[in-house]
């Protein structure tokens, strides 16, 4: 894990090894100036040397500059290599998920790796500024007092060696107990949120069914159940500091008492006793310092864990090692094809799929919730990869074309689809990146989307918001099979996406299809029998298996299950929609 | 859902009065931890007392105790122990009250936290349904975790730190300024240095934290977009784009935070050293000055003074680390103050539901569940109370609604439904059907018009009321983190498990859910995100049974249910549902076409109403939907 995310430090490599050592050089000038502050006062003002004050006084200012100077550097660099190391982990992040496929995304919900991107990474950037800033300059600020404690008197400076070991010790118990609940309450804290998301996306049932004050109880238990157990943490963390005052004071008055024995007996002077005093605190200050350290980096150790799952994940999908790039036709053809989802065939969802489809054909795909429709067409962009059996595209099976070639050429409109923040323009352009205004506007009228753009006040250059929140779900649809067009694919999938449109303008952009793109081959899965009749032939899917497949007239005759929809919905229109509120 | 997105609180910008948002807050943690923090205060008071205590034996240590006992030759070291035994129950008292107050700070930190967030709930669940049309979920959210979070460094750390600091320095200062007025002056013109300095680095690097917010806030904003749509980003191969965008932001982002980051790390240095070189011009200048003799300032003095010095320099250096922390829990709590003052969802209904039994040929409220419901009308001006009975009498009186003042989107509505009757609304999405029934259970106020339920003004009735009166299965399913029967509960909160099952047996629900994991008791998490489209909605179906209410609406509920289920589904719904009334909203015409009345609204008007036959023979607008041919042709 350690390893992976180092790897990211990357090019901050100058920068994270320059901060520890800037912040030693602030530690070293750090110690030698009270030595100096010493001198002022006893060499200097006691014995009124004027001289000596000049003197030290201007090697004091220039360490203090030379301190400054290590001080700032070390913040420069410890902020670029902390926030440096945070956007490489990001980009790395992004970079990988870009390459994910279908069932990968499905391992992570998509909150999720939204919090692993944000919260996760902010987290690992705090924590690794501190330790390249403090994890070094601690420890030695903390060896360079002890050494020169014990330079001075090895007997006294027993004492602080005593004192942080037994320090250490209750240090590490505490902290310990206080991690045990800090990582108790970190998922409980999350899980507080996630309530609060859910409310707020909920709020209409909930006022519907008049729950607010249930939700408000709901939620103040949660909310105090994470207060009591923070409480616990947090009560074991304000502990070390009664703990660690007591030890400098013990420390303090103990030398104090000896100091003053030994100075009487004439091994130890005056100024010794005073320095070691002095040491006494920041020996201490630093031990503090370095508990703090651990409880920050065991706390992001929970976020490490999820930023290195990310990086780790591999795609389970990849390019063959000699990748054919062109697809000749779009014929399609599945042989004993049995798909899961987790790849154990005990939980397969569909199951011994064998179908021919020629090139050119219009298929209309029907069947109830859950029969696995969308599970069907999934595989011929290859976005899950059989379980067993083969599909194929153009004559050759799907894995040995180069993927992005297969998805150019294959061009699904998905069921749950999504427009992105842009205009009209940006968002055709998905479907191919040089396409003219012309082209555009051409795929626009065959998907019956123009007339509704030019009605726009700025037509194409309409800004569609975050998730297309100022389109209909109608006009939502038309935009993505127009997007889907404009990479005029040799096949076009599809997935229910003129539900929400009327049954008038569907049956028009099926016969602009039928003329405009006669050799593409056309999969239509839809609810409505009237969006697949006039389809060459029709599959119709009943719980993972082909329940029939032919054209509407024989399907009529001797499929039952197509025969109850068609009945269920009668001729003509089975649906009311969009036509009429559109001017 | 239609309504415009408004405006949005913008982050990363300026407060505007932060020394009122300061007050607020600590108005907001006084109220409930008033005695805590004056305990608070004394104890820090007292903390400081015993420390200066101690600092002050060091420096009289080696004076007043040693150097006696070095010139006397039977050294006496009573007074030295006298001496540690004082410093040690200060020391004592110190620790003590050092823990003590930092004890009490988790208890008004945690506490305070729990507040806001129990505050901002239950304040937010009293908002209208507007403020979550007008806020994105996302700000919402991040009042919750990002600003709350903001308040916590500052109320545990950076409001004691600021006192403690407050009190040494003027102790400190007192105690300067008896020693030498002159070394003062000079120590203060050396803080006034470290303060300017501070502000500039401060502003600056405020400046930089609120451009990382900003910057932040766009690199989140993009990866939920593209992580929600990620699925899409695959299909058309754009993931190579997406990586350069991202990296784009990316990069602003680094620079900001690289910036802000740099300038709050170099505060602390810069003033240690300015502390320093404070102490050697200190020095220099008193040192010129006592051996000058002029000022009458000793050399044991200048000593004591340049201790001071140093004991004046490092409060102020700790406060001015506190300072960011400070700007940015400022920023958190003027969002969140923002959020509580939101006006709540106005209602000054008082006609309540009662449950009744009939007694006599009159109607007599009745404490248990009776199946027979009344308005309980209690006259304002005599007080004299009515009981009307609940029947799902829907009349709808030239009503114009919009969602802004200045965009209507439905015009002179007029409706009535008659108790008992399926009443039907077809039309276009964005033709306003979804609108019609939000007003009926008031989730939106009408600008003009009348609404009346069972004869009575919707005006006047209590919300609570009326909600609980009405039965809504949404649009848009949502489902809570819980059990499926928690879920269904969700309906009748004291349900028993037979009429859970029997809700899902109505919503034909009880097959799917019997092949789950753990049947009833399997938990759904994230909006139900394991179940399709179409269970999901058969589950707000059942959460919808087993209410039980008097009147029903059905916005597009069965949409993704296939046309079999649709159709068991439908038969249990018109059981439930006989001599109640019924609000229908879809666009397949299998689930209208057996309605009472179907009105047909376009652009917020209703064009036609009647029976299915009656409509059909119109050969309107419902004849041309209904034949899909019309504009075609």
């Amino acid at each position: 894990m350690i390893k992976t995310l180092a790897a990211q430090i990357g090019e901050f490599k100058k920068e994270s090894i320059l901060t520890p050592v800037f912040m030693i050089l602030e530690v070293i000038f750090e110690t030698l100036i009270p030595f100096l502050m010493a001198s002022i006062i006893d060499d200097g003002v006691e014995a009124g040397n004027m001289q000596h004050i000049y003197i030290v006084g201007g090697l004091m200012i220039v360490m203090a500059l030379l301190g400054l100077y290590s001080g700032i550097m070390g913040g420069k660099y410890g902020a670029r290599a902390s926030t440096g190391f945070a956007r490489n982990l990001r980009r790395a992040m992004f970079e990988n998920i870009q390459t994910f496929s279908f069932s990968n995304l499905d391992k992570f919900s998509t909150a999720g790796l939204v919090t692993r991107l944000t919260t996760d990474v902010t987290n690992i950037q705090m924590a690794y500024q501190m330790i390249l800033r403090m994890c070094f300059r601690a420890p030695i600020s903390m060896i360079c007092a002890m050494a020169m404690a014990f330079f001075i008197n090895a007997e006294l400076a027993s004492i602080y060696l005593i004192a942080v070991i037994l320090l250490a010790i209750v240090l590490f118990f505490l902290i310990k107990r206080a991690m045990k609940y800090f990582q108790m309450a970190f998922p409980k804290y999350d899980e507080l949120n996630a309530s609060v998301q859910e409310n707020v996306s909920a709020i209409r049932v909930v006022k519907a069914y008049v729950r607010e004050d249930y939700e408000t109880s709901k939620f103040k238990k949660a909310s105090q159940g994470i207060y009591d157990i923070f409480l616990k943490a947090e009560k074991n963390v304000v502990l070390n500091m009664p703990v660690m005052q007591f030890t400098v004071y013990s420390c303090i008055l103990l030398i104090s008492w000896i100091g003053a024995r030994l100075i009487v007996q004439d091994v130890l002077k005056t100024g010794e006793l005073m320095s070691l005093l002095a040491y006494c605190m920041n020996i201490l200050m630093n031990l503090m310092m370095i508990s703090m350290i651990f409880v920050m980096m065991s706390m992001s150790i929970a976020s490490a864990k999820r930023v290195s799952e990310v990086l780790c994940e591999k795609s389970d999908l990849v390019n063959p090692k000699e990748p054919v790039h062109e697809i000749p036709d779009g014929r399609i053809e599945f042989k004993n094809v049995d798909f899961s989802y987790y790849g154990d065939n005990d939980k397969a969802v569909l199951h011994d799929i064998n179908l021919k489809i020629k090139a050119g054909e219009t298929i209309g795909i029907i069947g109830g919730t859950g029969s696995a429709k969308t599970s069907l067409v999934n595989l011929i962009s290859r976005l899950y990869d059989v379980t067993s059996g083969s599909v194929m595209v153009g004559g050759r099976d799907v894995r040995e074309y180069d993927m992005e070639s297969l998805r150019d050429q294959v061009a699904v409109v998905l069921q749950k689809n999504v427009l992105f923040s842009g205009t009209i323009l940006d968002n055709l352009r998905w479907g191919d990146e040089n396409a003219t205004e012309e082209e555009c506007r051409r795929v626009c009228r065959l998907a019956c989307a123009d007339e509704f753009i030019d009605k726009m006040p700025d037509g194409y250059n309409t800004y569609i918001e975050q998730g297309g929140t100022n389109v209909s779900g109608g006009q939502k649809q038309r935009l993505c099979i127009a997007r889907a067009l404009l990479k005029k694919p040799k096949v076009l999938i599809l997935d229910d996406s003129t539900s929400a449109v009327d049954t008038a303008t569907d049956a028009k952009i099926r016969r602009a299809f039928a003329q405009e793109i006669p050799d593409t081959t056309k999969l239509i899965i839809a609810q409505r029998v009237s969006s697949v009749e006039n389809a060459d032939r029709i599959i119709v899917m009943d719980d993972g298996r082909i329940n029939g497949f032919g054209t509407h007239e024989e399907l009529l005759e001797n499929n039952e299950i197509y025969r109850e929809v068609y009945e269920s919905q009668t001729s003509g229109g089975g649906d009311f929609d969009e036509k009429a509120g559109e001017e | 859902m239609p309504g415009p997105m408004g405006r949005r609180m913008p982050r990363g910008r300026r407060i505007e009065n932060p020394g009122k948002v300061f007050k607020r807050l600590m108005k907001y943690v006084a109220k409930n931890y008033g005695v805590h923090l004056a305990i608070v205060v004394v104890l820090i008071f007292v903390s400081v007392l015993a420390n200066v205590q101690g600092t002050m034996f060091i420096q009289r240590l080696i004076d007043d105790y040693i150097a006696p006992m070095l010139v006397s030759d039977v050294p006496d070291f009573g007074p030295l122990a006298g001496a540690i035994f004082r410093v040690a129950c200060f020391y004592a008292i110190g620790v003590a009250a050092a823990y003590l107050y930092n004890r009490i700070m988790i208890n008004v930190t945690q506490g305070t936290l729990r507040n806001v967030r129990d505050d901002l709930f239950s304040h937010m669940q009293t908002l209208p349904i507007k403020y979550f049309d007008t806020h994105s979920h996302g700000d919402i959210m991040s009042t919750y975790t990002n600003d709350t979070d903001t308040l916590r460094q500052m109320i545990s750390q950076s409001m004691p730190q600021v006192f403690n600091s407050a009190i040494t320095i003027v102790s400190v200062f007192i105690s300067m300024l008896v020693l030498s007025i002159p070394l003062t002056v000079v120590t203060l013109i050396m803080v006034m240095v470290m303060l300017l300095i501070t502000r500039k680095t401060a502003g600056l690097s405020s400046r930089y934290f609120l451009q990382q917010q900003h910057d932040l806030g766009q690199v989140n904003g993009f990866i939920e977009e593209m992580m929600n749509g990620q699925k899409v980003v695959k299909v058309f191969c754009h993931e190579e784009e997406n990586i350069r965008q991202f990296n784009e932001l990316n990069d602003n982002l680094y620079h900001s935070a690289d910036k802000a980051n740099y300038l709050v790390n170099i505060v602390g240095p810069v003033n240690a050293q300015l502390g320093n070189i404070s102490y050697v011009v200190c020095a220099i200048v008193g040192g010129v000055l006592a051996l000058s003799g002029i000022s009458g300032l000793t050399l044991g003095e200048l000593a004591s003074f340049l201790t001071f010095n140093k004991s004046f320099n490092m409060p102020i250096n700790q406060v001015s680390q506190q300072f960011n922390s400070i700007v940015m829990a400022m920023a958190g709590a003027e969002r969140i103050f923002q959020m509580m003052d939101e006006a709540q969802e106005a209602d000054n209904g008082y006609v309540t539901l009662v449950h009744v039994r009939e007694e006599n040929g009159k109607l007599v409220e009745s404490p248990k569940r009776t199946g027979r419901w009344a308005w309980r009308h209690e006259h304002q001006a005599d007080h004299s109370v009515d009981y009307v009975e609940l029947k799902g009498d829907v009349v709808f009186d030239g009503v114009d609604f919009g969602y802004n003042d200045d965009k209507m989107v439905l015009h002179d509505v007029k409706l009535y439904a008659e108790p008992g009757q399926k009443i039907a609304f077809v039309g276009s999405t964005g033709a306003g059907k979804t609108t019609i029934t939000n007003l009926i259970n008031r989730f939106y106020d009408i600008q003009d018009g009348k609404i009346r339920y069972d004869g009575i003004n919707v005006n006047k009735i209590k919300k609570a009321d009326l909600r609980r009166s009405l039965g809504i299965v949404l649009q848009d399913t949502h489902l809570f983190t819980g059990t499926v029967r928690d879920n269904i509960r969700y309906g009748k909160l004291d349900a028993t498990d037979e009429e859970v099952i029997a809700a899902a047996k109505l919503a034909n629900a009880d097959g799917f859910i019997r092949l789950l994991p753990q049947g009833y008791d399997t938990v759904l998490t994230g909006d139900g995100a394991n179940l399709s489209q179409g269970q999901r909605q058969l589950l707000a179906i059942a959460r919808a049974a087993i209410a039980d209410p008097p009147v029903l609406i059905l916005d597009e509920a069965t949409s993704s249910i296939d046309t079999r289920t649709e159709r068991i589904v439908q038969d249990g719904m018109d059981k439930l549902m006989k001599g109640r009334t019924t609000f229908v909203i879809a666009h397949r015409l299998s689930t209208v076409r057996n309605s009472d009345c179907i009105m047909v609204l376009e652009q917020g008007r209703i064009i036609e109403r009647g029976t299915h036959e009656q409509l059909l023979e119109e050969k309107g607008k419902y004849y041309q939907l209904y034949t899909g041919n019309a504009i075609a042709t």
